[in-house]
């Protein structure tokens, strides 16, 4: 059966052995730089843009996140925050600034128009950024609440602290 | 372009008219273009020759989404049109579906809709002149006028619920009345928009660089912009003093007492001195609308089954009312059969619908005339002959937005 | 209308039938009368603005569709709307580009929507819609939810 509570902060297994804790707390520095160093990608459309514009300004700021400081080249930037409908004409063009990025990057699906396609269920609109590339968080809303804009931001950084990089792999 | 990626647009032109020129695209996924655009600029060093606009990167099927929905589920496409001031397109569109059916709203709701629009653009022109002047360098500028509409947007959010997309206008009316202390926090509003307006004004206004960044640069003729469709704050900037609420008066527009700003030149600094001096102008009338809103107690919805939803209580109890609730939600308000043309001022022009019915409860045709869509048609006569970086005052100046252009 | 009636009376020569509805005067024309009726309202009636270039479909009727053009005066005040109809197997109306500047991309929109061709108008390149598009969206036999997308979804979408 599906767990119906999937915890965020999803506890780490206690390490068994030195050399495992010194690579969980390289883990953790590396995810603690990540994290607190976002630059966004503002993809930026559609009304969804209101609200990344008051998220990004004094009241509610992303700059406490670290995440304010927005990169206009995909080469410089590692978060791509999509905000608002993407149709099929955009389409190919979120796809290449996405292939532009390097890693790591993530995605951020901002509104539901990015999410699904939102009420645009018709034969202009894309249904969904993730038909094309990989969605790291979604958050809804139309347009959603720079509260939940701060608190999609928030659960990126837990999936960003919580990734391994693992020093020897299958491919080293 | 990568041969995995298909180029969704043909340019007018692929290859320069002189060898030393060089063909540059701008966006549409650009920092400065507020609004998803591609502007093909055949440029000589930092000089534009000519251009050639490209949008619909924000088409969402509005008018063919409208013809599924009836009458009244089309109000949330319809604030998603000009995003920026969404009531104006709430209620640009209930007049028209009123004036088709023959409804006519209460006074209360007259007042309440003309206070909300004008409100909505005060919104409008705070984005539009925040971003622009955020592309010049003025952040400052920006983080003062945003905070400004996020007090409106939170302002408006009492009322209506919503921050952006606020889906109140309803036909025959709205959707409830004011709640008690939103006056007051209105008139606290409007006394902080005059402080920090006025701080903008200071920083900007006689700016030494803004002015040379602005003055005569993005020039268009009233002979010209009449002939490319201009309407609004841009038709206004170039000194003739058309305004549909002043010349065709719709909503309580005729009793109010307010100017309509010109500008002389028709460049960039006479299109932010008029949206400046038109934000002054709805604070003005809405603080006159405030002490007839006072004066003027009543119901907001119409009392006409065609339209309006009964009342809760009675749709429990009589039968009567609840088929009508029922017809009204599953079928929609019957609108007769017939095609209706309303004008409205959006905050950018003339924003207009072209309403086609067939006497049922939903659309046979629902046409918007987007002010943003005409305009980019004649951008080009804007751009050309001026620097590259011009292009980003001239374009923010526009205000395209990508909602009501695309649709 | 005073203005209306007798704007009615100037142009009722050239137009199939005229009407007011809604403050407006509708004029119906053939389409061979539509550029005689646009000078005339342009130069001698002093309709400078023109605001819309859309079309109806009226599926099962024939002609199946309608052309509609509104104008506006900026010194009367006054709007104007003139309908044509057109067939299927020939959709085509004259252009207003040698008049108007603002019916060049309007009329780009109309013929990507619904299929009109514009005599005279030599640009009309898809606007809103994508190179690649097959199909007039809003004529009524195009299925609101047929997509043609750009680029193939990934594994697992449909």
């Amino acid at each position: 059966m599906r767990d119906p509570v999937i915890p965020i902060r999803a506890e780490r297994p206690q390490p068994t052995s030195a050399f495992e804790y010194l690579s969980t707390k390289k883990d953790e520095l590396v995810g603690w730089a990540r994290k607190f160093s976002l630059f966004p990608y503002p993809f930026v459309t559609a009304c969804c843009a209101m609200e990344f514009m008051a998220v990004s300004s004094s009241p509610y700021d992303t700059d406490r996140f670290g995440a304010a400081l927005p990169r206009f080249s995909p080469r410089q930037s590692d978060l791509l925050m999509v905000v608002g409908t993407v149709n099929h004409k955009q389409a190919p063009i979120l796809l290449k600034v996405y292939e532009q990025m390097c890693e790591p990057k993530w995605v951020i699906a901002f509104g539901v128009c990015a999410t699904s396609g939102g009420f645009y269920q018709n034969y202009a609109a894309l249904a969904g950024i993730d038909k094309i590339i990989p969605v790291d968080v979604y958050i809804p809303g139309c347009p959603p609440r720079p509260e939940t804009v701060i608190d999609g931001i928030m659960k990126l950084q837990d999936k960003i602290s919580r990734e391994r990089h693992p020093i020897l792999t299958k491919d080293f | 372009m990568n041969a995995r990626i298909p180029n969704p647009i043909r340019p007018a032109f692929t290859s320069t008219e002189h060898e030393d020129h060089v063909l540059v695209n701008i966006g549409p996924s650009h920092p400065a273009t507020h609004g998803t655009i591609q502007i093909v600029a055949e440029l000589d060093g930092e000089k534009i020759v000519r251009t050639d606009v490209h949008c619909g990167y924000l088409h969402r099927g509005f008018e063919k989404e409208c013809e599924d929905h009836t009458w009244h589920n089309l109000i949330p496409y319809v604030d998603r049109l000009n995003y920026c001031s969404a009531l104006i397109n709430d209620f640009a569109y209930c007049d028209a579906v009123e004036q088709l059916m023959g409804v006519e709203v209460t006074p209360r709701t007259r007042y309440l809709r003309t206070l909300l629009a004008e409100y909505s653009r005060i919104a409008d022109h705070l984005t539009c002149i925040a971003a622009s002047l955020m592309e010049l360098g003025a952040m400052t500028a920006f983080l003062y006028l945003v905070m400004i509409r996020d007090y409106i947007y939170e302002h408006i959010a009492d009322l209506t619920g919503a921050r952006v997309t606020y889906s109140f206008g309803r036909i025959g009316g709205l959707a409830r009345d004011l709640p008690d202390g939103w006056l007051k926090r209105l008139e606290e509003i409007l006394v902080q928009y005059d402080d920090f307006v006025g701080r903008v004004h200071g920083l900007v206004d006689r700016n030494r660089i803004f002015i040379d960044r602005t003055r005569d640069v993005g020039v268009i003729s009233t002979a010209e912009a009449i002939n490319w469709g201009y309407t609004g704050p841009i038709l206004r900037s170039t000194g003739a003093p058309r305004d549909l609420r002043k010349d065709t008066p719709y909503l309580a527009y005729a009793e109010l007492d307010f100017q309509v700003p010109v500008g002389i030149k028709g460049d960039n600094y006479d299109r932010y001195y008029v949206r400046m001096r038109e934000m002054d102008e709805s604070v003005h009338m809405i603080r006159q609308l405030v002490d007839l809103l006072a004066a003027t107690p009543g119901p907001i919805n119409v009392d006409d089954r065609r339209c309006t939803f009964p009342e809760k209580a009675h749709v429990y109890t009589e039968i009567e009312s609840l088929i009508n609730h029922f017809k009204l939600v599953m079928d929609g308000p019957r609108v007769p059969a017939g095609e209706i043309y309303v004008a409205h001022e959006g905050a950018n022009g003339e924003l207009g619908f072209f309403l086609v019915s067939d006497g049922s409860g939903t659309p046979y045709k629902v046409h918007v005339r987007s002010p943003s869509f005409v305009h980019m048609g004649g951008a080009h006569r804007m751009l050309d002959g001026y620097q590259l970086a011009d292009l980003i005052p001239t374009f923010g100046s526009i205000n395209m937005i990508g909602g009501e252009c695309d649709r | 209308m005073p203005v209306l009636d007798r704007l009615q009376q100037s142009v009722a020569a050239l137009a199939e039938s005229a009407a007011q509805a809604h403050g407006v005067l509708v004029l119906q024309v053939a389409p061979a009368g539509v550029l005689p009726l646009v000078r005339r309202l342009k130069s001698d009636l002093g309709f400078d603005l023109l605001l819309d270039v859309t079309a109806i479909d009226w599926i099962g009727q024939a002609p199946r569709f309608e052309v509609v053009w509104h104008f506006y005066s900026t010194t009367d005040r006054v709007r104007v709307r003139v309908k044509a109809r057109v067939t299927e197997q020939d959709p085509t109306v004259d252009s207003l580009v040698a008049h108007y500047g603002s019916a060049r991309y309007m009329e780009r929109e109309c013929h990507e929507m619904y299929g009109i061709v514009f005599r005279g108008n030599d640009d009309l390149r898809p606007i809103l819609l994508y190179e690649g598009f097959v199909g007039h969206p809003l004529r009524k036999d195009y299925p609101k939810r047929q997509e043609q997308p750009l680029i193939p979804y990934r594994e697992g979408w449909e």
